[in-house]
């Protein structure tokens, strides 16, 4: 499976992991939710240390989409919830 | 539903938008592929942008530096001399450029942070458009119409989610750059309109000035002790001046010249 992070690029992270993922971004989604900004540092720190630990970075000239994407490290919640929305994006 | 999953959904309509709105799939894939090298030279010029924003706050980070590095000559001299006030003067303005100094030097390091990481966007960004060069001429001459399609939406959809990323990074880099550009410009004002300038050097170099007066000062003393020596050992012909004019010769040339009317009366006879 591909992740994204965000300004980083793809890895390729077994599909084993995915559970592991999953739940910490619900403790992500509900940082966000709440405007917890002392839980959402955390919960984004910890998903991309996940990540980082399990996947490994694909080959250059793959031109696969993702199957998840994580917002870049130094996202703040505010930028992270524009993520959600279509606001900000450059179509692609 | 997750924040991954929300982001990738996000990400994947934008490119599915863009994928309906075209009928022939070789279409897309030039129209794509213009738009890719068009993604290139933008952030190419954004590397430019960032590395300009960072080479001027350099700038001022050396010119405040060279201020704070004075100000501290300055509370030395004026402690070796004495002058404990005027120490604390320089050393009071000196903490007020440290601190615009490590401000400085915090957004030196996020626009150099921005720097690198839009260099890399670039770099990853020019493997994928080469990539999909490659993939776009494959498919337009193997493939038939059902089966292109198919590789096309891929390879678009993959690329769009490069082209996405990379476009919010330039955003974000280009939201700092403004921001420094705003705090740089500020600071460039301050020292174009002399408050800062005030502070530290030039002409209304107020401490410099007091250092200078008190440099001249001992000098001055020193020669007031000089001439009070010199006149100290001449102090006999001095004291009895008013005495016998006489015995003046060769003493002090003021002295002589004051006692040397005989002297002349003497040349006329």
């Amino acid at each position: 499976m591909i992740v994204r992070i965000l300004g980083e690029g793809q890895l390729e992270v077994p599909d084993s992991a995915v559970d592991e993922l999953n739940k910490l971004d619900v403790a992500l989604e509900k940082a966000v939710e709440r405007d917890d900004e002392a839980a959402f540092r955390p919960a984004l720190e910890a998903l991309l240390a996940k990540v980082r630990e399990v996947g490994s970075a694909t080959k250059p000239d793959e031109l696969k989409p993702s199957e998840l994407i994580i917002p870049q490290p130094d996202a703040t919640m505010e930028e992270v919830r524009k993520l959600l929305t279509d606001e900000g994006l450059i179509p692609g | 539903m997750g924040v991954m999953k929300r982001v990738t959904m996000v990400f994947r309509a934008k490119a599915n938008k863009a994928l309906d709105r075209m009928e022939d799939p070789r279409e897309t894939l030039d129209y794509s592929y213009q738009t890719q090298l068009e993604l290139l030279q933008k952030v190419r010029r954004g590397v430019a942008d960032v590395a300009t924003s960072r080479k001027r706050v350099e700038l001022q980070i050396n010119q405040l530096q060279q201020s704070a590095d004075k100000l501290d000559r300055q509370a030395r001299d004026s402690l070796a001399a004495g002058r404990e006030d005027l120490a604390r003067e320089a050393l009071t303005r000196k903490a007020g450029i440290q601190s615009q100094l490590e401000d400085l030097q915090t957004q030196y390091a996020s626009l150099q942070g921005e720097e690198e990481k839009l260099t890399a966007a670039s770099q990853r960004l020019q493997q994928k458009v080469d990539a999909f060069r490659t993939r776009k001429e494959t498919i337009k001459a193997t493939y038939t119409a059902a089966e292109a399609q198919t590789r096309i939406n891929e390879a678009f959809t993959g690329i769009s989610e490069e082209m996405g990323d990379v476009g919010l990074a330039i955003q974000r880099a280009e939201d700092k750059t403004a921001q420094m550009r705003a705090r740089a410009g500020a600071i460039d004002e301050l020292m174009a309109s002399g408050a800062l300038e005030d502070m530290v050097s030039g002409p209304h170099d107020d401490i410099q000035a007091e250092l200078d007066r008190m440099v001249a000062g001992t000098g001055v003393d020193r020669e007031l002790e000089r001439m009070k020596a010199e006149l100290s050992q001449g102090s006999a012909p001095r004291e009895i001046e008013g005495g016998g004019q006489g015995s003046a010769d060769g003493a002090t040339p003021a002295s002589a010249a004051s006692t040397t009317e005989p002297g002349p009366a003497g040349d006329t006879e």
